[in-house]
């Protein structure tokens, strides 16, 4: 090695730590600590193990946020959907983007500490080119991967320390969510139902790497549930996982969501498919599963259930209710109840405009379908809310200050289906929906044409809505809540990031970001002054259901692509 | 900045020695270790780039498969999936995705010359990869001509040398470029650019 060659090792040895010289050393991140985050952190993908998406602070307020302007900005370099939130822990930031890359900054500054990205294979194939984030435990950063892979690194260096395989991604499997950390543990799950994957939720040892477990989603002959598949086609049943669940400390129980059955003709699969299209009940230490509540059996509209109920003890109907509240992609928003095992359901009414459900069973949750509103094999129908649902993965957030449960909605859009027969072919797309049909599936009638996206305040004590924002078109922003009776959130194709009063939701703030707005946003605080941060990049379904608006539509919108992280503070 | 470049086992291998080689260069070698297993591991023919006297056969027949005429080709059809068969050792190249081909039988007159200098009697060959993000192109629309990629819906005109005529693909599909040999469609040379994703 040359004396030069040498110089500039030893600088790049050295430059991670050179720049952590402002910054106070790395606090490992504990279960005591997710249990219960500092108000100043964002240590997880919805801030606390609930999923409420909300933060404490209240120095941004709905009196002051008009005075909010840009900290700093950082573009990524990647284009494509960047929808994971900034993860703070104690001044240190984390954000994953598209093509495995996570970069680290000083969260006050923007300053880089470290980036790294995994290499991609050659040859896959990338469906949803975006990460939703990455997750902390211990003195780690953990990463699952387009490729199906999970990777460990330090969360100070940036030094990859593991890459374990989770399943084959020539197969069809891909990971998009942030882990969950919890008990030691791991936890993920895989994409890939359009590809015929059979779903699962598996659990690494933190430490090593190991896998302790395995669920499947999708139940084998034998298994509990396993008689809701007739022959082999469990073995590409879909129910793929690819949002992060939420967990009870108490009882040691994670709450996960499962998508839709694959391929996507009801009549290809006969009878419910369980746990397609439900939330998963599993004990965390061993995978075992404790409890389910499927929202809709033998799934025929695409409609995954995968985003994790959010856990709020509510009163509801005269009782106290540890609840999970989910608002569907079905169209329906559900309250359900949880224990120290089976789900209870508890009540769901239509938050959108919804003709495929005649009916909920009081007792059981269970839906009748209305079969002129059913797709199947060589049947056309439509039917609302689209294939995207009244709200895709976007998740919902919830402020104990208010009460109040905030939804980023769809309503009054429908599709128009045909199922066609379809073959099994590994790594190859196994749908039964032909490609035209699905760029030319969206109806829009005349409330559609009026305004489809909206941002909606619920309350879970009176399952009634208290205000609702609307937009002209979709609606896929994430929504944080705070201390400071504000709810921000962007998803519109006008590049907007805004911020609403919480209580009214009145805009009081907004800001054009460079691109579509479809990241998490978080909240932190350093050295007594609060942020709020958020991606804006445009792309995945996002830009998929702007292509099918165009399709019909008179005019086309064009969503500039590209990432850049975006923090916001109170102008001084 | 930290970069995964060790071997993974799910990693493919890179196409072949030559055409890495061709394809980077000596400054961009790092790059392409980090697309692909860096070990040139494709002596072995089923996974190698198609090459210039390779026969064509239909990639989902089974057994000893019979070299394509123009004949099975059908004038207006849907594309044909395709892959290389290694005239030589009687391979079919069919260990790497990224030697799928798509085969389409076109007006000759209908043809711009990026596309006709690379048809042997109206018969186009195209790498059945998206050049975005790496998904299978599967559909056609015999109304407009194009093809069209489900992942996330770029469009590609074959007969204007696979131009990319729509969606968020940045470059046209490559050209495998055909001649005939009697009746025989015979690869004419390799790829007119790396097929796969543009990352």
């Amino acid at each position: 090695m040359s004396s030069r060659t040498k110089l500039i090792a030893a600088m790049l040895a050295f430059a991670p730590l050179a720049s952590l010289a402002a910054l106070p050393s790395y606090a490992p991140v504990t279960d005591a600590r997710l249990a219960s985050p500092e108000s100043q952190n964002w240590l997880s993908y919805r801030g606390n193990y609930s999923g409420w998406g909300y933060s404490p602070l209240k120095q941004i307020t709905s009196d002051n946020v008009g005075k909010l302007t840009l900290a700093w900005s950082y573009a990524t370099g990647m284009k494509e959907g960047h929808q994971s939130p900034p993860i703070v822990n104690n001044g240190y930031m984390y954000i994953s983007t598209p093509n495995n890359q996570v970069i680290a900054f000083e969260a006050a500054t923007g300053k880089e500490l470290w980036r790294y990205q995994k290499s991609i294979p050659e040859e896959l194939m990338q469906l949803h080119p975006t990460n939703r984030g990455v997750a902390l435990y211990g003195d780690r950063l953990y990463l699952a991967t387009t490729d199906a892979n999970l990777v460990a690194l330090d969360a100070r260096t940036g030094a990859e320390l593991w890459v374990k395989p989770v399943a084959d991604w020539r197969k069809g499997y891909y990971m998009t969510l942030a882990p969950l950390a919890a008990k030691g543990k791991i936890m993920v799950g895989s994409s890939g139902g359009e590809y015929g994957i059979r779903g699962f939720i598996a659990a690494f040892d933190a430490e090593t790497g190991a896998e302790a477990w395995r669920t499947y989603t999708i139940p084998a002959p034998g298994e509990p549930g396993g008689e809701t598949w007739p022959g082999d086609t469990y073995k590409h049943g879909g129910g793929s996982v690819w949002i992060t669940g939420n967990y009870d400390p108490s009882t040691g129980i994670a709450y996960w969501g499962v998508g839709n059955a694959g391929p996507w003709m009801p009549d290809t699969r006969a009878g419910d498919n369980l746990y397609a299209n439900s939330t998963l009940a599993l004990d965390v230490d061993t995978g075992k599963l404790k409890g389910y509540h499927q929202y809709h059996f033998n799934d025929a509209w695409d409609w995954d259930e995968v985003s994790a109920p959010l856990l709020i003890d509510v009163d509801h109907g005269g009782r106290k209710v540890k609840s999970l509240v989910h608002a569907g992609r079905n169209g329906y928003l559900w309250m359900l109840e949880r224990s120290d095992g089976p789900i209870g359901f508890v009540d769901a009414w239509p938050y959108v405009t919804q003709n495929v459900f005649k009916s909920i069973d009081k007792k059981t949750g269970r839906p009748t379908y209305d079969p002129s509103h059913t797709p199947g094999t060589h049947k056309t129908v439509t039917f609302c809310p689209s294939l995207w649902g009244g709200k895709d993965w976007p998740p919902e957030a919830y402020n104990p200050q208010t009460g109040l449960l905030y939804i980023p909605a769809n309503n009054n859009l429908c599709s128009e289906l045909t199922g066609e027969p379809t073959k099994y072919s590994a790594g190859e797309l196994y749908i039964g929906v032909a490609l035209d049909n699905i760029l030319t599936n969206v109806r829009m009638g005349e409330p559609a044409r009026k305004h489809v996206g909206e941002v909606q305040a619920w309350d879970l004590k009176t399952g009634k809505k208290v205000w609702t924002h609307t937009y002209p078109e979709m609606n896929w922003g994430p929504l944080l809540t705070t201390g400071g009776n504000l709810v921000f959130g962007g998803g519109t194709n006008d590049r907007k990031f805004r911020a609403f009063d919480a209580s009214t939701g009145q805009v009081l703030w907004e800001y054009p970001a460079s691109s579509g707005v479809t990241g998490v946003p978080s909240s932190f605080e350093v050295d007594g002054e609060q942020y709020i941060a958020v991606q804006a990049g445009w792309g995945v379904d996002a830009q998929r259901m702007q292509g099918a608006f165009d399709a019909v539509l008179p005019h086309k919108t064009v969503v500039p692509q590209g990432g850049t992280v975006m923090v916001f503070k109170l102008a001084r | 900045m930290h970069r995964s470049d060790s071997p993974h086992p799910d990693s493919p291998p890179c196409a072949s020695r030559r055409e890495a080689l061709r394809l980077c260069g000596g400054a961009l070698a790092g790059l392409a270790s980090g697309l692909c297993t860096p070990a040139f591991a494709n002596d072995d023919p089923a996974g190698a780039r198609p090459q210039a006297g390779d026969r064509l056969v239909l990639a989902d027949g089974e057994g000893q498969r019979a070299p394509l005429r123009l004949a099975d080709i059908e004038a207006g059809a849907k594309p044909l999936m395709a892959l290389p068969l290694d005239a030589a050792s009687g391979t079919v190249r069919d260990g790497s995705r990224l030697n799928k081909l798509l085969l389409l039988r076109l007006d000759p007159a209908s043809l711009e010359p990026s596309a006709a200098r690379n048809a042997a009697d109206g018969v186009v060959a195209f790498s059945a990869v998206c050049t975005h993000q790496g998904c299978n192109i599967t559909e056609f629309s015999t109304e407009k001509g194009l093809l069209l990629c489900f992942c996330h819906f770029s469009q590609f005109r074959p007969a204007a040398g696979g131009e990319r005529v729509a969606g968020p693909a940045p470059r046209r599909l490559p050209m495998l470029p055909l001649k005939l040999e009697g009746d025989v469609l015979v690869v004419a040379d390799g790829f007119t650019s790396r097929p796969g994703a543009t990352l």
